[in-house]
């Protein structure tokens, strides 16, 4: 078996505040390892220390303490060796609007040193798997938010990294964009690329993750496979039930009890004599754990990022 | 390492020249304003106007390096791009100096268009071109420097622009552009030898119009130590802004 990805071991990261203000402390002794190959979810609600530990992982910032490998890699003597192996997709995408599309892609390979000889190429490649060849000489600042990210992750993967990065990389993307950009990171993992992806859409997350953490005020509170997680709800019974109310429109409630006995009885209070259409008893899901483990709900998660996007119908 | 450092470097500054620089704004800004400035000079004192090109190089080279150098960071601080720039394998210092050396090669492209209408205009004496070309090089390092010093120093881009007008402003009428630093008064004499500008505007009387290359060579050094100091300066001072 491969070196792991990325090793972290107790990494911490305190912020000073202000000078009367306590510090942040943003990281709080996370450890855990991403194996090669594989998409490992991030998941946690706002200000949980998703994107501290990214800038951490990428040298964007120094850990306070703890250290870490990334492919192999010593993060804190190494860095520069780092940086070359891996691609980020900030949370914003941020290439150069006075550039175009093209100029972007080039621009990002002129940084890595790729050989001048296959870059064009390399852009124009690029440019086709994310459909924007139409747009090479388009300004960025003149494309649509779905074609900006896109193009952003094209830019990332110029140099053809081993390990990427996505900060929230669905995050405020019509519907059709966000299903888009999650078929091509099933793609990337097809091709054997290492994915380290934060979303706040779970469903996102269940759907493309091989592992998944759940990170809660800087600290994982779980770490498992998305059906490994789902097991350790399995404790909770959830049933769901239909009926029509008194205006003859269906209504569907979810219910979660210790057991299914109980759930069964608390459905059917629910329906309270009126006509019952469906009773089903449901295996759980990756927002049941997160709930369980964090007491947010996906809804508040989704409300603290302002995010409609197209988390809500993770195809792809 | 050293290798993906000049590298980055380069295209840094090639990436700058065509995303900020070489925009028309930023080049009738660069060679309108000296102009501006030294032509009311010279409608006011008519009869020494025809020495005014070592001042009118100086503020070109001034205004057309630390312009745009000085919010170009703190721009791309905003925007996230300087993000992109760090996760590059290359190293701060590196990182920094291809910004300057974008700032730096504007300024040389205008001043180089201000000399040759200068030159044509106002006339020249026995210029010593090799002194001239490497004070113009040093002291285009030296105001890319103070503009990236501004950059990183501030967080918004108005303060940018407030702090290098805050610098420049007193060094236009300081620096000997309009009149001789021996003509003003000793305490401003003494200011006067606080200030980059001061040195470059020296450096060039004398390349254009004669006198000692022994003046020019200590201005050189002052000018070197200016630019190298406030470079460490933008470096600690990004360093521990991002830290």
């Amino acid at each position: 078996m491969s070196d792991p990805a990325i090793v972290a071991d107790q990494l911490v990261k305190v912020y000073p505040l202000d000078k009367s203000g306590p510090p942040l402390r943003a990281v709080d002794g996370i450890s855990f390892e991403v194996r090669r190959g594989e998409v490992f979810g991030f998941l946690g609600p706002n200000g949980a220390g998703k994107t501290s530990t990214i800038r951490m992982l990428t040298g964007l910032s120094q850990p306070t303490s703890g250290q870490a490998t990334v492919l192999g890699y010593n993060l804190t003597r190494e860095i520069t060796a780092i940086k070359k192996h891996v691609g980020v997709v900030p949370e914003s995408s941020n290439l150069y609007d006075e550039l175009t599309a093209l100029e972007n892609l080039m621009f990002a390979m002129q940084l890595y040193g790729v050989p001048r000889a296959e870059r064009k190429a390399r852009a124009m490649e690029l440019l086709t798997r994310f459909r924007l060849e139409g747009k090479r000489d388009v300004l960025f600042a003149n494309l649509s938010r779905g074609m900006k990210r896109a193009l952003t992750v094209a830019a990332a993967l110029a140099h053809r990294p081993a390990l990427l990065f996505l900060d929230e990389p669905t995050t405020g993307l019509d519907v059709m964009s966000a299903r888009s950009l999650r078929q091509m990171i099933a793609q990337l993992r097809d091709e054997g690329v290492t994915i380290f992806l934060t979303t706040h859409y779970l469903e996102e997350a269940e759907r493309l993750c091989d592992r998944v953490a759940i990170i809660v005020r800087g600290r994982i509170v779980a770490l498992d496979t998305v059906d490994g997680l789902k097991e350790r709800a399995s404790g909770r019974a959830v049933v769901e039930v239909t009926f029509l109310d008194a205006n003859r429109c269906t209504q569907t409630r979810r219910i979660e009890a210790e057991d299914v006995a109980v759930a069964v009885r608390q459905a059917l209070e629910q329906v309270d004599g009126a006509q019952l259409v469906a009773l089903n008893t449901l295996r759980p899901t990756l927002e049941d754990v997160f709930v369980r483990l964090t007491g947010l709900s996906a809804e508040v998660m989704l409300a603290e990022k302002g995010g409609q996007g197209g988390g809500g119908n993770a195809g792809g | 390492m050293l290798a993906d450092d000049l590298r980055c470097m380069g295209y840094i500054a090639l990436k700058d020249l065509k995303a900020y620089y070489f925009k028309p704004p930023n080049i009738s800004w660069g060679i309108l304003l000296p102009f501006a400035f030294v032509l009311a000079f010279a409608i006011r004192n008519p009869d020494n106007w025809h020495e005014l090109l070592p001042g009118l190089l100086g503020l070109s080279l001034l205004f057309g390096t630390s312009s745009m150098e000085a919010t170009v960071i703190v721009f791309e601080r905003r925007t996230g791009a300087l993000e992109r720039l760090l996760l590059a394998p290359v190293r701060l210092p590196a990182l920094l100096f291809g910004k300057l050396l974008g700032g730096a090669a504007f300024g040389l492209a205008v001043t180089t268009a201000v000399l040759v209408i200068g030159l044509a205009v106002l006339g020249g004496g026995h210029v010593q071109w090799f002194w001239l070309v490497l004070t113009l090089l040093v002291s285009a390092l030296a105001f890319a420097a103070l503009g990236g010093f501004v950059s990183v120093a501030v967080k918004e881009i108005f303060e940018a622009q407030t702090l290098a007008n805050f610098i420049r402003f007193p060094m236009m009428f300081l620096g000997g552009v309009f009149v001789p630093v021996t003509t003003l008064p000793p305490i401003l004499q003494v200011l006067a030898r606080l200030l980059p500008l001061t040195y470059t505007v020296e450096a060039l009387h004398i390349c254009l119009y004669g006198g000692t290359l022994n003046q020019v060579v200590l201005d050189l050094v002052v000018l070197a130590a200016y630019a190298i100091v406030l470079f460490i300066l933008a470096v600690h001072t990004l360093a521990r802004r991002l830290a």
